[in-house]
């Protein structure tokens, strides 16, 4: 069996988990849930050896268990299956099962392709995969991938098996499929930690069910003594973090008590969407945005939300409805021609999408409004207007005075990168700002600058469409919050009917009557 | 703020900075002069230094091509063969012999027009098929070399076209006018990259393509404008080198290719791209012309200089990446 006593870990001051523990046993399968940015995956990351505790310890069978890498997880018969798996599609099961210890000739690096079928076809039996040791990887379904990883672990003799959000990318009967292999694991002795944001799943599946919120264990114990009911109560509870958006919100509510906050109705609203589809994404979105507003966008991951986000930006083609800006249709594929519209996108992949980490700060900000300061046929930049335009934006964003303009971004703190992505949107004086995930990653004191930031712009008359995986955030900010669900919109509240748990049921879509 | 931010980065120390400044190759290459000249007693007379910048103008406008294509994060293989089919074409307009425009005043500024649209037409065929087709720019210009190279070669079968105007002539033999069309083309291709919206431009797509997508850059088009200038910049070379020669060929300066991408590279840009500069690369192709003559004066053979000139260029990168750990420090 494996214990966690008392782990604790905080990354750059804030605690992401706080005195967690407990154990998973053989022959039982453990249910591990909570919010997102709850703490799981920190944890994982600690079993799995890529993060050390900063206090507590772990034992396996009793001995303490301190893996400084994923390779000693390994060798102590850890094994993950992951949402994204890692598997080879070029590669053959066999191949794929076998890769680190193929059998071999004695003394010649040739490969003993009959042990390696016949082992292969052994581990297939395990997991009741009926394929030939030979097929591809790449022409597996999303199920039978889970299933070879799976028999991957019980290749290296694995006694723990960690599956992360399994059902995700699966269809109902593969997802039964799944559960019988599992059954028939645990009967044999596996212990699982089985992490989900189906709650059901869990029930139907799980001996024992642990509630993580906000890095602490809210409940524990066996199945009986939990419902799903219980177990969004326990996952919602009251949070630490509460403190934050408060502030924010008083910031939110000084302009609306002196007038109306939304221009006059006959206005067209900022963005609008109308029955956007894109198969297999997101089906049938219909929302409208006005001036001023902040409306957020709730769900678990793979809801759609941030694909969403990528079709009304342009960065994917949308295949059916409309999007329309300031009551004008936007421009297909291309974002140049809707940045220009006035549409601006913080991706919520900073590293790849945000920011050129190895350029300056100043040429990061100035990108997209370098346009604005060319003059003449060659276009050459007004340098003056350009470097007063980053500083001003600079300031309002409070980015760290220490940084110099002309440093790289990568230099910076996660906080003040992103403040670098807001300044360059800022820059640009969008009339429609879509943040995707804006605080992941980044410290308390960055985040409410950002909450203020995203007042101010709405204050001044734009419109934020507010993606973000932490309720917590979205009920301090937003006017109104979508719920997405399996890319649709599942259910929408608006400020006064704010309610924690109706919204995250909503989202996990255990609510049947879900107020839209 | 200079779009060229790298080399401008706040250092600790006068020491630092000039380390990982473009004048780091330039003070490498005093240091080589320094140390060659007692052994090669020409090194510093007139006649040769006229020699140098002989080998070296040319050299630095076919670079500051390359320069451009670099800082996108691509490489434009076929920049010679754009010099060669360049050459042709305005050898083909202007010859006393048999060309269109022969004896015609105005066939010299026909022929360069015709040298320059050819530049740009292949550097766009190579920038369409890079940006449009997506693909690598290794193999579209590996494969585009390989074409123009032949084109070159079939339409004139493999002779050289001679009898060019002397006005011709005088713009690629004469040090003085070689000089200004240098320096003219050097301070263009400058002002484009450190104070022009395409400028900056190039080095985002070159930081990172999908950054500067989602910032609404125009992708494409900075990449084919890269190409496009790369073509032309070819042409302007090929206009030198043919002058020089006095006479078009369709294998003119073959060999070069290595060293404009070497010059390039020592004078800073980054095969990854986003990194990059007019200076730099100035001091890149001196640096480089600065070994091959002093080898040359020393009486080495070709090979020879082929060998020591790899080394020295290995050991100009070996010292690069140890100035790049420096800065990370």
């Amino acid at each position: 069996m494996i214990e966690f006593r008392a782990i604790t870990k905080s990354f750059g001051g804030v605690r992401v988990l706080r005195d967690v523990s407990f154990a998973a046993a053989a022959g039982r399968t453990l249910g591990l849930v909570g919010e997102n940015g709850a703490g799981k995956s920190t944890l994982m990351n600690i079993l799995g050896g890529n993060l050390r505790p900063d206090a507590g310890e772990m034992r396996i069978h009793g001995r303490p268990y301190a893996p400084r890498h994923p390779r000693d997880a390994t060798r102590q018969g850890i094994a993950f299956v992951h949402q994204e798996l890692n598997l080879f599609p070029n590669l053959s099961i066999a191949e794929n099962l076998l890769l680190v210890d193929l059998p071999r000739w004695p003394w010649t690096p040739l490969i003993r392709r009959g042990a390696l079928a016949r082992r292969t076809r052994e581990l297939l039996a395990q997991v009741g995969l009926a394929r030939s040791p030979a097929t591809p990887v790449e022409r597996l379904s999303a199920g039978e991938r889970q299933l070879v990883e799976i028999a991957k672990a019980l290749g290296r003799e694995a006694w723990l098996l960690i599956l992360d959000e399994p059902t995700s990318s699966l269809g109902m009967r593969e997802a039964e499929r799944l559960f019988a292999v599992l059954d028939r694991l645990r009967a044999a002795g596996m212990a699982t930690i089985y992490i989900s944001h189906a709650l059901g799943d869990v029930l139907r599946l799980c001996d024992d069910v642990v509630v993580l919120r906000d890095g602490e264990v809210a409940g524990a114990g066996p199945r009986g003594e939990f419902s799903q009911e219980r177990m969004i109560a326990l996952m919602v509870g009251r949070s630490l973090s509460h403190v934050f958006p408060v502030r924010a919100r008083r910031a939110r509510e000084a302009p609306s008590s002196a007038g109306p906050a939304t221009p006059a109705p006959a206005s067209p609203p900022a963005l609008e969407a109308r029955r956007v589809s894109v198969p297999g994404v997101v089906r049938d979105i219909s929302f409208s945005l006005a001036h001023g507003e902040v409306v957020g966008v709730a769900g678990v991951m793979g809801a759609g939300r941030s694909e969403l986000a990528r079709i009304l930006f342009g960065l994917v083609p949308c295949d059916r409805g409309e999007i329309l800006l300031d009551g004008r249709p936007v421009h297909r594929h291309a974002p140049r021609r809707r940045i220009r519209q006035g549409l601006a996108f913080l991706t919520e992949n900073r590293r790849e999408e945000g920011l050129c980490m190895e350029a300056a700060i100043a040429d990061n900000i100035a990108l997209v409004s370098l346009r604005r300061h060319a003059r003449g046929p060659l276009r050459l930049l007004d340098a003056e207007t350009l470097r007063g335009a980053v500083g001003a934006v600079r300031e309002a964003v409070r980015l760290s005075p220490a940084a110099h303009d002309l440093q790289p971004v990568k230099t910076l703190s996660g906080g003040n990168q992103q403040k670098v992505v807001l300044a360059k949107w800022l820059l640009a004086e969008p009339g429609v700002l879509i943040l995707d995930e804006p605080t992941r990653g980044i410290d308390v004191g960055a985040k409410s600058e950002i909450y203020q930031l995203i007042h101010g712009l709405a204050a001044q008359g734009a419109g934020v469409l507010f993606i973000s995986s932490e309720l917590e955030e979205l009920l301090g900010l937003c006017d109104r919050i979508l719920v997405m669900r399996r890319g649709e919109i599942g259910a929408a509240f608006r400020r006064e009917e704010f309610d924690r748990e109706r919204i995250l049921a909503a989202a996990l879509g255990e609510m049947r009557s879900a107020g839209v | 703020m200079a779009a060229v931010a790298d080399s401008h980065r706040r250092a600790r120390t006068p020491l630092l900075r000039v380390l990982r400044s473009e004048y780091f190759v330039l003070l490498l290459s005093a240091a080589y002069c320094a140390a060659c000249a007692p052994f090669t007693p020409d090194f510093a007379t007139g006649g040769n230094i006229a020699n140098v910048l002989a080998t070296l103008l040319p050299l630095f406008v076919a670079a500051l091509g390359q320069t451009v294509v670099l800082i996108t994060g691509g490489i434009d293989l076929s920049a010679m063969s754009i010099v060669a089919l360049a050459s042709i074409a305005g050898a083909a307009v202007m010859s006393g012999e048999q060309g269109l425009l022969a004896g015609s005043p105005s066939a010299v500024p026909a022929a360069l027009l015709a040298m320059a649209l050819v530049g740009a037409a292949a550097g766009a065929l190579n920038g369409v098929a890079i940006a449009c087709l997506r693909l690598p720019p290794f193999i579209v210009t590996l494969t585009s070399m390989m074409f123009f190279s032949g084109l070159a070669i079939a339409l004139t079968q493999s002779r050289n076209i001679g009898a060019l105007p002397a006005a011709f002539n005088a713009l690629g033999g004469s040090t003085w006018l070689t000089l200004a069309i240098a320096i003219v083309a050097g301070a263009g291709v400058h002002v484009m990259l450190a104070r022009s919206l395409w400028g900056r431009w190039l080095y985002a797509v070159g930081h990172n393509p999908r950054v500067a997508r989602v910032s609404g850059v125009p992708v494409p088009g900075v990449v084919i404008g890269a190409y496009v200038a790369s073509g032309v910049l070819a042409a302007a070379a090929s206009v030198l080198y043919t002058g020089q020669a006095e006479s078009g060929s369709p294998v003119l300066a073959q060999r070069l290719l290595l060293d404009i991408i070497c010059a390039t590279v020592i004078g800073g840009a980054s095969l990854f791209g986003g990194r990059g500069g007019v200076l730099g690369t100035l001091f890149g192709a001196l640096f480089l012309k600065l070994i091959d003559n002093s080898l040359n004066l020393m009486g080495r053979s070709h090979f020879s200089i082929m060998m020591v000139k790899g080394a020295v260029i290995l050991g100009a990168a070996v010292l690069d990446m140890a100035r790049s750990r420096l800065e990370e420090k």
